[in-house]
Order: C-alpha cells, then structure tokens, then sequence
C-alpha cells in the first residue's frame, strides 16, 4: 500500500517556490501536541539506504519527492541532487521536491562531510533514479505491448520513440511503491545526451537567502518553546564550587537548569536568558591543564619522545630504502612545518531546538550528520533511537563540526529537565571558545635532489592526534558537564593524508608519531589534515626545486605523470603566463608561486597558482591574483562547482594568512572576531577558476579538494618575492619579519 | 511592561520590553519575527545583524530599543516589494553571491546604504564598505560583482 502523505509532515506553507521553479521543501516545523504522539518515522515510508523507495516517492500528479540523507550545507547540493535526478529519471526539474536529513524520512547516507554529497550520497541517488526508471520502462512494455528498446523517457512519461504512444510515471505505479533494491550495476544514462546536468542552473534558495525569507535554523519557532543560554565553565575541565543564585534575583521570568557541572538559564524571553547568563555569579575550579598555544609545537615532539603522550609510531608508506638513499645523497634538505589548532569560526553561533517528552523526542539541528546525531541524542537522553527525530534546518556553514551537534545536545538536556521545548543559542564566545577545534600538525620533511636535478628521496614524519577507533561521535560538551556518560576519545577525521609528493620518488617513507590526546577537543575541519600536509609537501618541493636551481613546475612535471594532474598543472600555467625559471627571482617582492594536489591521491586533481607582493618594512602580503585548474570528473553544476572552488580558495588564505587559535593554561582566548579575525574584502585577490569538464568520468567532490593547494602556493609565492621561507601557519606580519631577517620561519 | 513605538519597513509597530537596553535585534526576530537580521555575534564586529535605520546602515545587535524608539526601521523584508526585488537583492541572485547566505543579510544592508550615498562606486569603494562585514564561506568575490551590478556597472 501507498503510504499516506498526511504523515509525512510536508508543511505546504514552508516549500518555497524558487527561481529555477524548483521546489524545496522542509519537514513541518510546527510541533504540535499531535505530532508529539505520533511515531517519529512515517508509517510507510522506508528509510532503507538500499531501496529505490528509500529515496524517490512519485506522486500520483507526477511530481516526485526525493528523500536525501545528505544536506546542502550551503554548497549547492540543493540543485544538484535535482539535476541528477531529473536527468537520470527522465522528470522535469520543476517536479521535483527535495527533503534533506530528516531522519523520520530520509535514509541514512552518512555525514555531509568529506566532499561526498554528490561523490557518495548524489551517485546512490542516480543510482536509484536509475533503477526506478528502468523499471518504469519494463512495466510500460507490457502495458504499450512494446520492447523495451523501443521506449523512451521524457518529463514523467514512458513514450515510444515515434511519441505516438506514452504513459505516465504515476500510471504505470498505480499507486504503488516501487518495492525494489537499487541496482548498482543499472545501464546510467550516457553523458552525452544529457540536458539537465552540466547546466548552471540557479540554486533554488538564493531568492529566500536575500529577502530574508529562508527558513534557517535560528529562526524555527516551536509552540510554547523557552529559549536557553548554557554557561561554559571558566576553564576547560572545570567543576562548580559556588552558584549565587540571588546574582540573577533581580530578572523575572529565568529559572536555573543544573545537573551536575552543567548549568543553563531558561526564560520566555531571550534577551532576558542572555542577561541572566552574563549576570549569574558561579565559582569554578581552575585545573589549568592546557598547554597555551605558543607551547603546541614543541609539545607535539617531547610528549611523543618523553612518552608522555605518545601511541605509537607507523611506517604508512614505504617504498625503497630512504634511511639509505639520505645517508648516500651528497646534500640533505630537511624542514619542520607547522598548522596550528583553527575554529570553524561559522558566522552564525550554533543554534538548536530539542522537545523532549517522555518518551520521546524532536530536535531541530543545523548538523552534517542528523542521522547520527539521532542515536547520539537518543543515548543522551535514554531513549530508544526510534524515538528520537532530528529535522534539519540550514544553519550557518560549518566546514565540518563546528558546535551543531554540542548544541542539540545542551538542548536535549534542558528540555528534558524541564519537560518543554527548548532553542539553545550560542554566543560568538561559545562558538569560537568552544567548537571542537581542527587539530594542530606537526610535520617534518627530508629529501634529496640526484646530480640530475631529479627529486630522488622523500621522508615524512608527522606528529598527529590520533584519533579513537570507531568513536560513535565527537564527545559533546553537555553530557560531560551533566556527567552523563558517553564514549571518549578524539574525532579528527582522515589528517594522514596527501602527506607525500605526487611526483616519482624512487625512495619513500612516511611515518606518523602518534599522540594520545590532542591540546583541545578536535573535529573534522574542512579538507581535514589535507591542507597542512599538502602545505609541507607542496612547500618542500619547491625547496628542493630551489636547492636544484629548477624551474618550481618543470620539476613536478618532470615526476607527473597521471595525464589528468598534468593537465590542471598545464592549465594554470598558461593562464598565468609561467616563465621557466627558478626561485627566489629576486626582486624582493613580488613572486608567483604553484602548487599541485590530487586530492586524497583519488580524487580531484587541483592546481593553484599565486602572484603577490610583500612589503618588507610592514611585513604583510598582499594576494594580487589567484589561479586555479579545477578537475573534479563529471560537472553537476559548473557554477555551483565554481562557488565551491572559490569558498575553499578564500576560507584557505584566511585560514594561512590570520587563522590560528590561542588558548592560555585555563581556556581559549581567541573567542571574537578581533582575537579571531577572518580576511577581510580589501584582502580579497581576482580569481580566476578555469574548469575541466570530465563528463565520462564519475562525478568526484569540489567541497574540499582545492583548499589543499591554497598555503602551499602561497608559501612558495612569497619564496619566490623575497627569499624568505615560511613554515609556520598563520603567516602573520611578525613571521613575514622575522623570515625576512633570519630566511625562514 | 514599558511601551516602544517604531514605524518598521513603513508599519507603525508598538513593542513591549521590560529593559530599555534590550538591542532592537531581539525584537525584530522574536517580537516582530522578522528574522532577515541574523544574530552573528552581539559585538558589532561582523555586520551579520545590519539594519537601516533612518537610512544609515546599523547594527541592530548594538542599537538599544530606547534608542530606537520613535526611528523609522529598514529590514531585509522591507527591501522588497512583493515579489519585486530590490536591484541589490535582484543583483545577488544574478551573481547567486550567497553560499550558506547567514552573512548575506548584512552584505546586502551594507550594500544598499554604500549605494545611497554613492551610487557608482569603484571595486575598492566596495571592497572597503565591506570592510567591517565578515564572510565565512568565502563568497565575498561574488558579493562583490553583485554591488557593481547592482550599480549598473556591465560585468562580463
């Protein structure tokens, strides 16, 4: 049986009609004393990740929803997922409605995260568009009396090729479901004659974005909702000694939520929640148990060698003899590199609702991962994962997890103490105090030229947090203050990566050191670990180009061969006019520099190149151009791709240029945005992205891959300018000096 | 409860707030549910919050309802008039200069008050008008086109 539309809470007032005429829509936002009662998946509705049903529902006036598990993080998902599957299924864009992570109605295809939205999620859905399609064509065979051969698709029919006889979708269903697996071996449409992918196409929430009237998750109102501020320790590991309760006496309307050391003040009214959190006095302990920032570096490699803090050591490539080929080689380059700890620093503080019943509840989160914020809140709140429904919203970005999970969960708790729904709001202090933090990295490189200028030899050694096998989720700070338990260890995402060159290398080695724990809670950072080691790869070539007085590009060519990143390298070049020569050019200051990456060594292939300038006396670099060749396969969206492109590219050159965190012994100090600070337009350079189009290739990510070849080119631009080598993330003015002084730093 | 009168995108509108130095952001998204002016950080250093008041581009989450009082209130909603966009906003979408759009608010405040008061500005008059709003996602070279365009300036 067909499944009721009534329970698959689709508020018509929230669906937008957008300026491509596709129609995006939002579970209901409204709960109501009826939804509380209901089951939290829709009867009928399959959440199977390997069912066509999972993902498509054809209506009977031939519009088709499509249930995606993955969410548009501001990334354009939201019109390529559409394209894919109004080419693949033979639909109008226009019929198409898109539900995102609702975990009551979309199956679970993982996190939005690792550049895997159209790589992954996008693929599994075409897959199933693909299966339900050939489908339709068997069952219109038999009803048209016609081979299968002789029968196309066009918006929501089955047609013969002479167009003298069709059927619709919905006919052909009768109502029913498909009932079926996805098939991955299904015949996909040939590139060639498509006609929806590959196009520009307007991302459909742009319209709502700039008249204020799209649907965030900062602005969802719940019936008889409170809002709530959470109050952070005053150190990192905190306890309460002391609440003065009568501190806040003087506001109406506030009560205090506490379990254990976490402690929330919740109003009706959210200005009087935010003055109650500024105004209640509580003591707290002091464990001082940071290192500081400016110690990070250096603790990285005494707390491995004194054993203080170190789990392990790990050969992860090896190839020839390297110890040997160095103690053979008659010059030796080393150098050590350094990423600081960084913040998501999302624009918006994290924002979430929680109505949590008794035996059930509902939470509105802006998450990358809905589907596994799910159990995280059902074990938090003793529930059965059944139980719990998580509907997102669009937050502010979050490059990864930022606080949109802690704050869903400081939402739980309080509802759940207070038995009424709840909106937790982070301040700017929360969000770039608190967010789990991009771990620091630590690498340091050895390498040789042979008498022919050839690179010859390569070592690694990197000293990383190690992250906790098969951990369920991030530790979130809620549940750890209110002492409820939750498995710890340290989440950082897949930073081993991308830690070697692309180039022939006849001997290699590349070793972690492990560390127990890392100076701050990490998480996933956009492009995670990538960035920093692809800094020092990219960087200690160019050293090693310069030592062997070659041109910076003809030397990665010389050792490329994979024809698709000679290609992007190629591009750039031509685009920025490259004269062969070597580094420094010695003019003092102005350089270019190039940087290469093929992103996790089987993904997108991305090369960058740089012009800037440094003023020697002030010490700061000004970015004049930047060029990037953008190879991700098969193209969804060429200017969706294109905006993703150039996020990476400015996030990157905030992120090398002013981007680190600091911390004192107690907590973190860099918590607004002078303390914090991001680039700033006037520092913005001209861009320009050049796209190469595979359409016979499979569809690879654009969210992360080009944010690699970002510092790097950098780094080796301002080699180039003036000499002086630059090591140490952020590249502040101070540094600029001081390499200027001393050649590196 | 003390009474506020202020006249928002043209609609005399009466407000309640027990502390006079509540900022008007709070009012606007949770009394007036006009919820275009997003909360960034409360400091007035990221411009996610502007607003018009009077004409002059403001930050709401400093601007107190005492302050208020009594001034005639521009937000993100009032820019449009029905399904007419404002040239700023229409300029935004043609350069789809939004990626998760939660700083989009301010840049298009900043924008329509820059070009109030000079209405063909340069690439750096623009760079500079933007110079206290922040942008995360990195959309800030199509924010850019888009106040050109909106200016009138042919873009290739």
């Amino acid at each position: 049986m067909r499944h009721n539309q009534n329970h698959l809470h689709i508020n018509r007032r929230d669906i937008l009609r957008a300026g491509s005429g596709l129609l995006i829509a939002f579970a209901s936002g409204v709960a109501t004393a009826q939804q509380k009662n209901t089951p939290q998946i829709a009867p009928g509705k399959t959440l199977k990740a390997d069912e066509v049903d999972g993902y498509l529902d054809i209506k009977q006036d031939v519009s088709v929803i499509v249930y995606c598990g993955k969410v548009d993080l501001g990334t354009g998902l939201r019109i390529a997922i559409p394209q894919m599957v109004a080419e693949e299924l033979g639909v109008s864009l226009q019929s198409i409605t898109l539900i995102e992570g609702d975990t009551a109605l979309t199956p679970d295809q993982g996190p939005t995260a690792g550049s895997s939205g159209i790589m992954r999620g996008g693929v599994q859905i075409r897959q199933a568009a693909a299966t339900a399609r050939e489908a339709l064509i068997t069952l219109a065979a038999t009803q048209l009396e016609k081979q299968r051969e002789e029968l196309v698709v066009e918006n929501g029919r089955v047609m013969t090729m002479a167009r003298d006889k069709s059927v619709t979708f919905a006919s052909l269903l009768e109502g029913k479901p498909f009932s079926l697996k996805i098939d991955e071996k299904v015949r996909l449409k040939n590139p060639s004659s498509y006609t929806i992918v590959g196009k520009p196409l307007p991302r459909p929430d742009i319209t709502a974005k700039v008249t204020g009237k799209h649907p965030y998750m900062h602005d969802v109102k719940i019936d008889s909702m409170l809002h709530a501020r959470v109050i952070r320790p005053g150190a990192i590991g905190a306890s309460i000694l002391s609440i003065d309760d009568a501190s806040i006496a003087g506001l109406k309307d506030v009560r205090i939520v506490r379990i254990k050391n976490f402690v929330a003040v919740v109003s009706s009214n959210e200005w009087t929640a935010i003055r109650a959190a500024k105004l209640l006095k509580i003591q707290w302990s002091d464990p001082a148990s940071l290192t500081g920032h400016d110690k990070v570096k250096t603790w990285m490699q005494t707390s491995f060698a004194d054993n203080s803090n170190a789990a392990g050591k790990e050969t992860l490539i090896k190839k020839g003899e390297s110890g040997k080929a160095l103690s053979d080689s008659k010059t030796v380059l080393s150098a050590t590199y350094y990423w600081p700890l960084q913040s998501h620093a999302s624009m918006g503080p994290s924002c979430g609702i929680a109505d949590v019943t008794k035996d059930s509840a509902t939470i509105w989160s802006a998450s990358q991962a809905t589907h596994r914020l799910r159990g995280v809140c059902a074990r938090i709140l003793n529930l059965p994962t059944e139980k719990v429904r998580v509907i997102y919203r669009d937050g502010s970005g979050c490059y990864g997890t930022n606080g949109h999970d802690d704050v869903c969960a400081d939402a739980a708790l309080i509802s759940q103490a207070i038995s009424q729904p709840v909106r937790v709001q982070w301040s700017r202090e929360d969000e770039l105090g608190w967010d789990p933090k991009g771990p620091p990295q630590l690498l340091e490189m050895r390498g040789s030229v042979d008498e022919n200028g050839k690179l010859a030899v390569w070592e690694t050694d990197m000293w990383l947090p190690k992250a906790t096998a098969s951990l369920p989720n991030i530790p979130l700070l809620g549940p750890d203050a209110a002492g409820i338990s939750q498995p710890q260890g340290l989440s950082t995402g897949l930073i081993t990566q991308n830690a070697h060159p692309p180039y022939a290398h006849p001997h290699l080695n590349v070793t972690v050191h492990w560390l127990k724990d890392s100076p701050l809670r990490p998480s996933n950072i956009r492009a995670p670990g990538k960035i920093a080691n692809s800094f020092a790869v990219e960087s200690f070539i160019d050293e090693l180009a310069a030592s062997a007085k070659r041109d910076p590009l003809a030397f990665r060519l010389e050792g490329l061969a994979d024809p698709r990143g000679r290609a992007v390298c190629e591009k750039v070049a031509e685009l920025m006019g490259w004269q062969s020569r070597p580094s420094p050019v010695n003019s003092g200051h102005q350089g270019r520099g190039f940087s290469y990456v093929h992103y996790k060594f089987n993904e997108t292939y991305v090369a960058i190149g740089m012009d800037v300038r440094i003023d020697r006396k002030t010490g700061s670099i000004h970015v004049q151009r930047i060029v990037c060749a953008h190879d991700c396969g098969l193209i969804i969206n060429p200017d969706a791709t294109r905006q993703q492109i150039e996020g990476n590219i400015l996030q990157t050159l905030s992120r090398t240029l002013i981007e680190e965190t600091t911390f004192d012994r107690s907590k973190v100090t860099s918590i607004d945005w002078q303390s914090y600070p991001l680039l700033t337009f006037p520092e913005v350079p001209e861009l320009i992205i050049h796209l190469l189009d595979q359409p016979h290739q499979p569809p690879l990510g654009a969210g992360e891959a080009a944010c690699a070849a970002v510092p790097g080119a950098l780094a080796n631009a301002i080699y180039d300018a003036c000499g002086a080598r630059l090591r140490t993330v952020p590249f502040t003015k101070e540094r600029v000096k001081m390499a200027l002084e001393k050649g590196s730093a | 409860m003390p009474v506020y009168h202020l006249t928002v995108n043209g609609e005399k509108r009466t407000v309640e707030s027990t502390d006079p130095e509540q900022p008007i952001l709070y009012i606007l998204r949770n009394d007036l549910s006009l919820t275009g002016a997003k909360y960034g950080c409360g400091l007035g250093q990221c411009g996610a919050c502007s607003v018009l008041v009077e004409g002059d581009v403001i930050r709401s989450c400093q601007l107190t309802i005492n302050q208020a009082s009594g001034k005639k209130i521009t937000t993100l909603e009032g820019l449009s008039q029905g399904d007419t966009l404002h040239p700023v906003q229409a300029a935004f979408v043609t350069e789809q200069a939004a990626q998760c759009g939660y700083c989009t608010n301010g840049m298009v405040m900043n924008a329509v008050a820059l070009l109030a008061h000079q209405p063909k500005p340069t690439q750096d008059d623009v760079k500079q008008a933007l110079v206290n709003n922040l942008c995360r996602c990195g959309t800030h070279d199509r924010i850019i086109r888009a106040v050109l365009r909106a200016s009138g300036k042919v873009l290739p």
